[in-house]
């Protein structure tokens, strides 16, 4: 057998060819293009596979990238290269809307979309625990005040942490410091539960304080579970009794029979409770919109309609029946409002 | 060993009678057989997880090949779809189809008339079955004004639940309400519900519903990508293995380029979704999510493996197949391309093929160029957006709906049946190209 040479040059060339080809292809977009949040996503890909359904556009595509990675790419410019719309499990902060502008993006229509709660989870049939989030950042933090001297956190169980809790030993798993779940977690749990505390109240410079509070411990007590919920419920259900797991209200609404939620300042971590504001671990979730690229991008206003539409976002839409916690009725309204009238963002 | 030295002019045979050598052998003979009981050990460890591997992932993934499915008589009135004779497939696909789902509920269960057992009846369909009906009409117009009894997919909760992977209750992991209970199990005493096989599967894309996802997106998704990769990684990679083994002199500068190919192979490959992400995307401006992109960022993962491996399928070609050729008035391009590269080839496509089925698992580097994404579509081409097997596994373990769970497995099941298929064809390459001397 012999081989051409021509045969191996041929085909790279051809290779090398194809890499020029998307040039033109790049000139019009038919398909609206999200990224965003991995929390956001499973319900902006949901609006997305219902709104390809009416048969009049193509599906968007829907990116899980992470928030902060969203954004970038979302504030990296305007044109059909740059994505549409953004995910956000956090609101979109002054520094990124100032790179935003900076690169052209100056008009961004802010959606509030519903709430995700983020639970304490433990083993279906864990004794009764009326936790606190006092008790959870004594027990997770890295430094405690003890008889008012800071020192290495000492508690193993539970009860050490509070007399009326269980003797049951403190084990936390929840996602790592890359999560906005975290990141949520550390704000409205940990910075919640260490402002009661006297000793941290008498720290008068916020960024100690904030260190103060935000730092887990890393004696192995608190395990980084990775980003992979249905992993943490797995372990969760096959482990120890005392053993907490921390993610979204999905995770829990999906998994009943195994886990079940521990209530956080005597509130219950129901949906009412959560849509309500009642339970203090909620936090809201968003999308934001490039409003230049509504009219160029077809169906982009009518997706985003579709989104804040009562049908999918609704006490009884499709989205609630995949855990999303829907806001107050007049909330809802007020989001169709702004959507109708694509009012820019305010800080 | 003291007794080699007192016993004089006899003392090698005497090393090998005795009770002490008898006791020495027996320990050689221990020791050996040891030895061999470790190797199997270790074996036999491998062979058993490799076995639980395969059990878990079958025995969880099996039943998603087939879906629970309830037989109900719908009618395809045109007040909500089209007048019949429509032909035009966009009036066709926007048709109220979950109309027509509701109409035939409302019939099959005409006692149920409040408003609860209405919405608990419609919970007994996910979205799949809108999606069903207008798919029927879409391919047969004629439909439009008939009545016809279907096997309509059931939503995934029901699924579940029919198939015994959770209970009814939130007790128990399910997700139905006792009046749903109790249907389901009339229909069940009719035979008007049951497991059929589910071809969406392995013919569909991806979706948020358990029930209506498929595998062919992320197949054809994969099968762009690897293409792409080997076109540009095959040649490019022989091509530099036989200027660095037959044409370069050796000297400092060949040393350095030999040294970074070895350390390039060992880069983690997210770094190459950077790299795809800052040249490809930005610099080049190739469409972002494409099995284009995808391909060109894993040829440039594979390339040092493949120049590697080329590189000692080659050198591993006698000197003297080389000096013959030369001798009998070949070229040294003649030399390299009639004789040394076909002897080379069994071991250049063993590397290559290894090398792309370790890159039709790689999910970190598409991370980065936009292939981790929902796509209800399957790719058409290199140039639609995609994703690829192994991301869409990654993407379903992510899912809370329990109905995901055995999707997974079956995914990963489709992905082993992938490599096993492009292994088989790297054997039978190599047994067709082999040549001894």
């Amino acid at each position: 057998m012999k081989f051409q040479p021509k045969f191996l040059a041929v085909a790279a060339v051809t290779a090398m060819m194809a890499a020029t080809l998307p040039a033109g292809a790049q000139t019009a977009r038919d398909q609206i293009r999200v990224v965003g949040s991995s929390t956001v996503f499973p319900f902006t890909s949901a609006v997305a596979e219902q709104f390809a359904r009416g048969g009049q556009f193509r599906a968007p595509i829907v990116e899980s990238i992470g928030t902060g990675a969203g954004f970038r790419a979302f504030c990296a410019g305007v044109g059909v290269t740059h994505p549409d719309i953004s995910n956000a499990s956090r609101r979109i902060t002054a520094a990124e809307v100032a790179s935003c502008r900076q690169n052209g993006v100056t008009d961004i229509v802010e959606l509030k979309i519903g709430f995700d709660g983020i639970v304490m989870a433990t083993r279906r049939g864990s004794p009764q625990m009326n936790l606190t989030r006092e008790h959870i950042w004594r027990a997770l933090a890295r430094e405690v005040p003890v008889n008012g001297q800071w020192v290495r956190n000492p508690y193993n169980t539970w009860n050490q942490v509070d007399p009326a809790l269980p003797a049951l030993a403190i084990e936390a798993m929840g996602p790592p410091p890359t999560s906005g779940t975290r990141d949520s977690f550390n704000e409205l749990v940990l910075v919640g539960g260490c402002s009661t505390v006297a000793e941290i109240r008498a720290i008068t410079d916020s960024a100690e304080r904030n260190r103060r509070c935000q730092q887990i411990r890393e004696d192995g007590k608190f395990i980084e579970a990775g980003e992979n919920d249905n992993l943490i419920v797995q372990r969760l259900a096959s482990g120890a009794p005392g053993a907490f797991g921390i993610f979204g209200y999905s995770f829990l609404d999906q998994n009943r029979d195994r886990i079940e939620g521990k209530t956080v300042d005597g509130v219950a971590p129901t949906f009412e409770n959560i849509s309500s504001g009642r339970y203090p671990v909620a936090r809201s979730m968003y999308i934001y919109l490039k409003k230049a690229h509504v009219g160029v991008i077809p169906g982009l206003r009518e997706f985003v309609t579709e989104y804040a539409s009562e049908r999918a976002v609704g006490q009884r839409g499709y989205l609630a029946s995949r855990g999303l916690i829907t806001l107050q009725q007049a909330d809802r309204e007020a989001q169709r409002q702004v959507v109708q009238s694509l009012t820019n963002l305010s800080m | 060993m003291s007794d080699v030295t007192h016993s004089g002019g006899v003392g090698l045979p005497s090393r090998h009678i005795g009770d002490e050598a008898a006791k020495r052998l027996k320990r050689r003979y221990a020791a050996e057989a040891r030895f061999k009981f470790f190797g199997m050990a270790a074996l036999s460890a491998a062979c058993l997880s490799l076995l639980v591997l395969l059990w878990t992932i079958v025995s969880e993934g099996y039943t998603a090949f087939q879906q629970t499915h309830i037989k109900i008589e719908v009618e395809f009135s045109p007040d909500n779809i089209a007048p019949a004779g429509t032909a035009d497939r966009r009036r066709l696909m926007a048709g109220d189809y979950r109309a027509v789902l509701f109409e035939a509920l409302d019939r099959k269960w005409s006692d149920v008339t409040d408003r609860d057992g209405q919405r608990l009846l419609e919970g007994l369909f996910g979205s799949g079955a809108e999606v069903q009906l207008r798919d029927m009409v879409v391919a047969d117009p004629s439909l439009i004004g008939r009545k016809v009894e279907v096997w309509l997919l059931s939503h995934s909760d029901v699924d579940m639940f029919f198939k015994g992977h959770v209970g009814a209750d939130e007790a128990s992991g399910g997700r139905m309400a006792a009046r749903q209970v109790a249907w389901i199990e009339a229909l069940r005493a009719k035979g008007e519900i049951e497991k059929r096989f589910h071809g969406r599967f392995l013919t569909g894309a991806d979706s948020r519903d358990p029930e209506m996802v498929g595998v062919l997106g992320g197949v054809m998704g994969s099968i762009f990508t690897l293409a792409i990769c080997f076109l540009l990684a095959f040649p490019l990679g022989i091509m530099a293995a036989i200027y660095l083994e037959e044409y370069a002199p050796k000297n400092r500068f060949t040393e350095i380029v030999e040294i970074n190919i070895n350390n390039l192979a060992a880069v983690p490959s997210v770094v190459f979704g950077l790299l795809g992400l800052a040249v490809f995307i930005a610099f080049f401006g190739m469409p972002r999510s494409t099995p284009l992109v995808g391909g060109f960022v894993l040829a440039l993962m594979s390339l040092p493996t493949v120049i590697i491996a080329a590189r000692a399928a080659i050198k591993a070609v006698p000197p003297s197949i080389r000096e013959a050729a030369l001798g009998i008035g070949a070229s040294k391009m003649q030399m390299i391309f009639h004789h040394v590269l076909p002897l080379a080839m069994p071991g250049i496509l063993t590397g290559t093929i290894i090398t792309m089925s370790h890159a039709l698992g790689e999910t970190a580097p598409l991370l980065m160029i936009g292939m981790v994404a929902f796509i209800t579509d399957v790719p058409g081409g290199a140039l639609d957006a995609a994703t690829v097997l192994p991301v869409q596994i990654f993407m379903w373990a992510d899912n809370p709906e329990r109905g995901f769970i055995e999707k997974t497995s079956a995914a990963i099941m489709v992905l082993l049946a992938f490599m096993l298929v492009m292994n088989a064809g790297a054997i039978w390459l190599r047994k067709r190209f082999e040549r001894r001397w």
